[in-house]
Order: structure tokens, then sequence, then C-alpha cells
């Protein structure tokens, strides 16, 4: 039975199930636990030009119903990308989402003619990393901004152009707005909600960069939010995250509008989380009668 | 799902439980340990404290909301357990040494016994506590000879000359002082080091380790470092 599969532009998903950026990995790990091919995507941790070696200090810290990281994008670089976990994503059969961020324009083009050789698919665009000084975010939280970097990489890509948004904004709309007009193809949201802990007793910021990304099931009603606010003013496909742990948190999501949906602190909670929420959403269509998913994508 | 034996104090604070089934694992690895459903969020890495054909045994400081759900489960409620994972430490034979501190001590149980088990030249055990001993008659059946410190720096008594290898796990400024200590013998020291983590399988790095080699996943990589890799004096 494949009834849960998705059509997300010219892109046809096996499922709307896809393991969102930072969570996990390059595949290799989870592949090592369970069949990653049986997910309808993976998008891989973020991308920078450069080799990056992160945050120093805490990069971890639990919340009520959810949880701060403070990573800061520690990854091998595009070259490394290429060189050590290009292939290993290369033999699955489930679609490659490859997440790019960057600091200036050029870099982010850079790393984007470099992936153009790859046979991956889709680029997610992150202009909304919040760990990391000018990590993208400073491109995510203004419209003009956003429309001058999605404008810029257009030029140099022929595949799937997704972006990525920032919740640390006004009007998630409008950015999403601008980023269709520059030229995306697709939208995914939200990022990390930018948040803050404190050790009372030493009396210290929690982290060394001062503000952590929150994650989990404590920010999925603003996703979702979210996720309809832009679902109402886009035309594009959407794919929806935040905090979504069972296969119904991913239906309420389509049902707001998004297409595919990404499974990120899940992944921590439940190893397995991507294939049970498959299962869990192809049994609540049976239940309910749902021949295909598109029957309740943005009924709300 | 797998069902509790037994979740008793050891003191105050720290407890032992153990659970029934078949698992593997080797000396210094380690297991996400759930005992509820969705919150908190993450599981709890545990090392394998002791490990027999029919049960794992686990040992545990009552710090934090998950370690008070776990502490607050009976005989025959049902947790979650997954792995081994990561990297434990290196089987050798020859003139070994443990060194554990604390909490510490937890890893060096199930490595004194297999360790015992390989009939090395030489085992002996060093266990330090800030306030109060949680264990160490456990250990005794295992080694050739036994030093215990409370309050006090365990790694004192500790003649680096006389051994091949020192596995330790503590605190770090204790596994710090054994590396330096040993720095000028011959004796390989290993650490145990401990992170905050969240997949525990390597994937999500918030659980990094700087080394001279550059970031190291402390779930993957490590748990268990070479003492020098971790310690270094930064140029």
């Amino acid at each position: 039975m494949n009834c849960s599969q998705v059509d997300f532009g010219n892109l046809r998903f096996k499922n709307p199930v896809v393991m969102a950026s930072g969570t996990f990995g390059f595949g290799k790990e989870y592949g090592e636990c369970y069949d990653v091919s049986k997910l309808g995507g993976i998008s891989t941790k973020g991308i920078t030009l450069e080799k990056r070696d992160g945050n120093k200090g805490i990069r971890v810290w639990e919340t009520p119903s959810g949880m701060m990281n403070s990573v800061g994008l520690e990854n091998p670089g595009i070259e490394g990308f290429l060189t050590d976990e290009a292939s290993y994503l290369e033999k699955l059969d489930t679609r490659i989402l490859v997440n790019v961020s960057g600091s200036k324009i050029e870099d982010y083009v850079e790393s984007v003619r470099l992936i153009e050789a790859t046979p991956f698919e889709i680029i997610e665009l992150n202009i909304s990393c919040p760990n990391v000084k000018s990590g993208g975010m400073a491109f995510g939280t203004d419209a003009d901004s956003a429309y001058g970097i999605v404008k810029e990489i257009r030029k140099h890509t022929k595949k799937m152009l997704m972006v990525k948004l920032s919740p640390n904004v006004g009007d998630i709309a409008e950015i999403a707005s601008s980023c269709v007009e520059a030229g995306a193809d697709a939208i995914s949201l939200i990022n990390t909600i930018q948040a803050m802990a404190v050790d009372v007793k030493r009396r210290k910021i929690i982290f060394d960069n001062t503000y952590a990304g929150l994650s989990g099931p404590a920010i999925r009603p603003i996703a979702l939010r979210m996720v309809h606010q832009v679902a109402r003013v886009v035309d594009v496909p959407i794919m929806g995250m935040g905090g979504i742990v069972t296969g119904e948190d991913a239906i309420s999501f389509i049902m707001a509008g998004a297409s595919c949906v990404q499974i990120g602190t899940a992944n921590f909670m439940d190893l397995r989380a991507g294939t049970r929420i498959i299962e869990e959403i192809e049994s609540f269509m049976e239940r309910e009668n749902i021949k295909n998913l598109s029957e309740i994508r943005g009924i709300l | 799902m797998s069902k509790i034996l037994y979740n008793k104090s050891l003191t105050e604070t720290v407890r032992e439980i153990a659970v029934e089934g078949s698992f593997k694992g080797r000396m210094g690895q380690f297991y996400m340990v759930r005992a509820w459903d969705e919150y908190p969020v993450l599981s709890r890495p545990l090392s394998i404290h002791d490990l027999e054909d029919d049960r794992i045994v686990f040992l545990y400081r009552v710090c934090g909301e998950g370690t008070r759900i776990l502490a607050g489960k009976k005989p025959g409620d049902e947790i979650n357990i997954d792995g081994p994972f990561g990297k434990g430490f290196p089987m050798e034979t020859g003139r070994i040494a443990l060194v554990g501190g604390g909490l510490g001590t937890a890893p060096l149980m199930f490595a004194a016994k297999t360790i015992r088990k390989s009939s090395p030249e030489r085992l002996d055990i060093y266990l330090g506590y800030s306030d109060e001993d949680i264990n160490s008659n456990r250990f005794s059946v295992y080694a050739d000879s036994m030093q215990i410190d409370i309050g006090g720096f365990v790694t004192e008594s500790l003649d680096p000359s006389k051994y091949d290898l020192i596995l330790a796990c503590g605190p770090e400024p204790m596994m710090e002082a054994l590396v330096k200590k040993a720095r000028p013998y011959g004796a390989k020291v290993f650490v145990s080091m401990e992170k905050r983590m969240a997949c525990g399988i390597g994937a999500c790095l918030v659980c990094t380790c700087k080394t001279k080699n550059g970031n190291k996943k402390t779930c993957k990589d490590g748990p268990v470092f070479a003492g020098e890799d971790v310690f270094f004096d930064e140029l």
C-alpha cells in the first residue's frame, strides 16, 4: 500500500514524511537503525561553504515539552559533504534535500553552484539559523533581504529551490511571498524559535551564544499557525514542521496547507519516529477513508 | 519495552535499576533509557553498570525530571531502553588500574568484571567519592587491591608507573589530573566522558567533545577517548 504518496511541485514523494535538517545528520546513523529508504525524504545537516566547528559550551537544554539547541552549524563544509557524505545519500531510495546555509550571499552562491553537479533534486535554502551570528537568519527576517538572496540563488540553480523560513519575524506571510516572487519553488517552515535559558545558581546564561533555538512539541501550535498563514498567500508547495510527533500532528499540518511535513525533535524521542509517523498517517487515512492526502490539504 | 526487576536506592540520591532481558554490550558502552512517553523529550544516556544473561543494570543519580520519573518506577513496570551505543573501553591485558569518581564508578563495575575474566596481570581499583561511599564493596571481588577515598583526591595514591593501562570515569578535573600525572610514564589512559545528549547515535552533534583531532561525537566516537586526546595543552 502506498496511499500517502504526494506530489510536491513536480516531484513525487513516496510519503509526506521528511527528516528535518540538523536532527538526522547525513542519514547514515539512523540508517544503521532502520531502513531510511522508507522515508519520504531526508534534509541534510545544514552545510556551509567552509567547514565549521560549531558553538562552544552547552549545546542542548531541555524545556517543558521541548528542547533548545545551540549547535551552531557544525558541518564538514561543501567539500567534506561531497567527498564523505554524498555517496551514501545517493544510494538511498528517498528524496534528498541539501540544506544550505551561510553568512554571505557569495558563499551561498558558491555552495549552490557546487551542489548543482550532484543528483540531489532539492536545495533547502536555510536563511533562518538562529544559532550563528550572521548565520543566515539575517536574510530571513526581512522581506527585502529574503527577496535579494533568493533572486540571486535562483540564477545559479535549476534544482527545486525551497526556502526555509525563520519564525523569528513579524509577518511570516510577507517574507514567504517575497521568496516566491523572487523565484522560490517551495517553502519550508518553521526553523527553531529563538529562546534563552538561565542557570540561576551560577547567575549565568546557559548557552555561550546567549540565545538558542527552541524546538519540539512546545512550538507546534505556533508552527501550525504560521504554516496556515503562509499557505493562504503562496501558491507553491509547503513543507511544514515544528514539534510533529505523531501521524495526527502531521495531518494537522497538512490540513493547514502543507504538502509534506518534516520531523525533527521527535527523532530524539523515538529513534524510529519517521517510519512510525508514516504508518500513523496511513492508518488515519484508512480510518477516515482518505484516498489521497490532497483531499484534506489546506481545507482549513 | 523491558520489565524492571528492581529499582533500589544505594544512597539518598543514587539508585540502581535492573531491567530484564538479554542485552548486549561491552564495557564503557551505554544505553538510551526512557521511562516515560513524550516528556521530557530526551532519553537519558546511562552506561552499562552490569550485564548478565537475563538482565542489564544501570546506576543513576536522581538529579532532574527524567531521573525522578525513573526513580518512581517499580519492579514489574516497563521502560524503554535502546542500545548499546558508543565505543567502550579498549580490552587489553597487563597491569590495569580502574579509577572512578562518584557516579563515574558506574561503567567501571562492568569493566572490572570484564577485565577480571581476561586474567589480567594485575587489576587495581581506585574509587573516590565526594561525601559517601556508594558502591565500593561491590568492586572488591574483582580487585587485586582497592583504594577508596572520600572527600579527597582519588588520584593522589595512584602511582602510574605501576600500570600499562588506566581506565577512568569521573569528574573532568579528576580525569585531567590523572592524564597529566600519567604523562611521564608509559601507562595508556582512557577516559569516559559525560555530555548532554539528544539522539545518542551520532546524528545531532549536541554532545560534541573537543579533542586534539578536532570535534568528536561523545555518543558515537566516545564516550571513551584516549585521555591525551581530550586533556591536552592548547597551544
